[in-house]
């Protein structure tokens, strides 16, 4: 008996809309988060994280309805993250059907946050994710990542490394790991982040960003990685969810 | 006649997927905090997520363990989920602190001892032979868990030939753990059988069709 290697889809909604395109073939709304949620759902996704991109805190609610009606339809775990600032935005997505939040910004602004949503939800809810780029010459921090924010186009000084161990320390559940550097180069994950996280940190670790072909995944895994999480690589349909599982499969790796 | 279902809500997060999932077996379901409807249901649902000492106090506050017992008494099924599995027993140790849990069965909640803690995806299961909660579902099938803590030793061996012998499913992640237990009216997964795909329906269902 081993826990399977998770493989995770991410959708990034805009008020109640899939953005950054999808596109597949017989899907009657390829803009509708539901309708791609239950796709994934059958197509054997482990997981789902929904990324709540909304620009307008006007449009939070619209977010809510979409959690609610896939928390309807979709019966695998449901992540849904961005926005979140207080342990009551917490309990709003968790009300609507949410399995566990995703939490980066606010965390980084107040690291407290994250032990107030471990003491309150327990921290199974709780999945801090990091966007980390390597740092440039002269800015380098001690493990030569920083976490940064407004979507990696900010740097904060803080050390990659040194922030998991303290979040994981703090009461994160999982830490999902993305590569500002590897994101949409579909060069593959960034390997040596994912090693260099996994030595510190004993929570599960999802490894994000640079997914490009099926071959990437194994690497991902071996490197320390308990779940690999793509996005539109499956949108645009390269190839799916069972693909990824067959390789993951194939290079010895337990999968559902 | 639909068997009416009873998911207690004493506080606890997501109830609305353990809603959906056991409305689709064909249930009547009703969300409440409602001791006295939750006493009479045909079939009660204990969910529970976060930590033991929490579950356990809103458990209490709301007269949940009250009515769990009651009904046992009475052989009135119930089910308990995750956390809601885990406060029927004795107690649960969580930083060194030991709490009571309702006691239906003797043993200890503690944390899992494994390199990678919380137990996190699908894992698979050791099911024992003749197991109602587990019929027709494919052995290597695997279920949702998400937990730091688990029960490392079953402790109930009744000795006497006229009760039936609790039958216990395991898991393991880092050492074995308790994943079910099927035991005369009360039955309980340490797994999310709402967050299990199909194989957590036909569950949901196999425990429905008993009520």
């Amino acid at each position: 008996m081993t826990l399977a290697i998770r493989v995770i889809p991410c959708l990034d909604v805009d008020a109640g809309r899939v953005v950054k395109g999808v596109n597949f073939q017989n899907l009657r709304d390829a803009g509708d988060p539901v309708e791609l949620a239950r796709r994934y759902d059958a197509e054997g996704a482990d997981e789902l994280t929904f990324l709540d991109v909304t620009a307008s805190s006007g449009d939070r609610e619209t977010t809510y309805e979409v959690v609610r009606r896939t928390a309807e339809q979709v019966f695998i775990p449901l992540t849904v993250g961005g926005g979140v600032r207080t342990p009551d935005d917490v309990d709003r997505l968790l009300r609507a059907g949410a399995d566990k939040v995703g939490v980066n910004t606010a965390a980084i602004a107040r690291p407290e946050l994250i032990a107030e949503i471990a003491r309150r939800f327990g921290r199974q809810v709780l999945v801090l994710s990091a966007d980390v780029r390597r740092t440039a010459d002269g800015e380098s921090t001690p493990s030569g990542f920083e976490v940064t924010t407004h979507g990696g186009r900010r740097g904060t000084g803080i050390d990659a490394v040194e922030w998991a161990r303290r979040t994981a320390e703090l009461g994160a559940g999982e830490i999902l790991l993305n590569s500002m550097d590897a994101d949409g180069t579909k060069a593959g994950f960034d390997l040596e982040l994912t090693r260099a996280v996994r030595a510190v940190v004993d929570i599960p670790l999802i490894a994000s960003g640079g997914a490009g072909k099926v071959g990437h995944f194994p690497p991902a895994v071996a490197a320390g990685a308990d779940a690999v999480l793509a996005a539109s690589v499956f949108h645009f349909g390269e190839f799916t969810v069972g693909d990824v599982k067959d390789e993951l499969r194939a290079a010895g790796h337990p999968v559902r | 006649m639909q068997p009416r279902v009873i998911i207690f809500d004493y506080g606890s997060g997501n109830l609305r997927s353990a809603q959906r999932a056991v409305e689709r077996t064909g249930a009547e379901v009703t969300v409440t905090g409602d001791p006295r409807a939750a006493l009479e249901a045909d079939g009660l649902l204990v969910p529970g997520v976060g930590a033991f000492e929490a579950c356990m106090t809103g458990l209490r506050a709301a007269g949940g363990d009250r009515v769990i017992g009651r009904r046992l008494a009475g052989g009135r099924p119930v089910l308990g989920i995750c956390v809601g599995m885990q406060v029927l027993f004795e107690r649960g140790v969580e930083h060194d602190v030991s709490t009571e849990g309702c006691g239906e069965w003797p043993g200890t909640v503690e944390r899992l001892r494994a390199p990678i803690v919380p137990h996190m995806g699908w894992n698979t299961l050791d099911v024992p032979e003749g197991s109602r909660l587990f019929a027709g579902i494919e052995p290597d099938e695997r279920f949702y868990f998400v937990h730091s803590y688990g029960v490392r030793r079953w402790e109930l061996h009744p000795t006497s030939g006229h009760i039936a012998p609790p039958l216990v499913t395991w898991s393991t992640h880092g050492e074995p753990f308790v994943a079910a237990v099927e035991n005369g009216p009360l039955w309980a997964t340490q797994f999310h059988p709402e967050k299990s795909g199909d194989a957590g329906a036909r569950l949901l269902a196999n425990w429905v069709a008993t009520l």
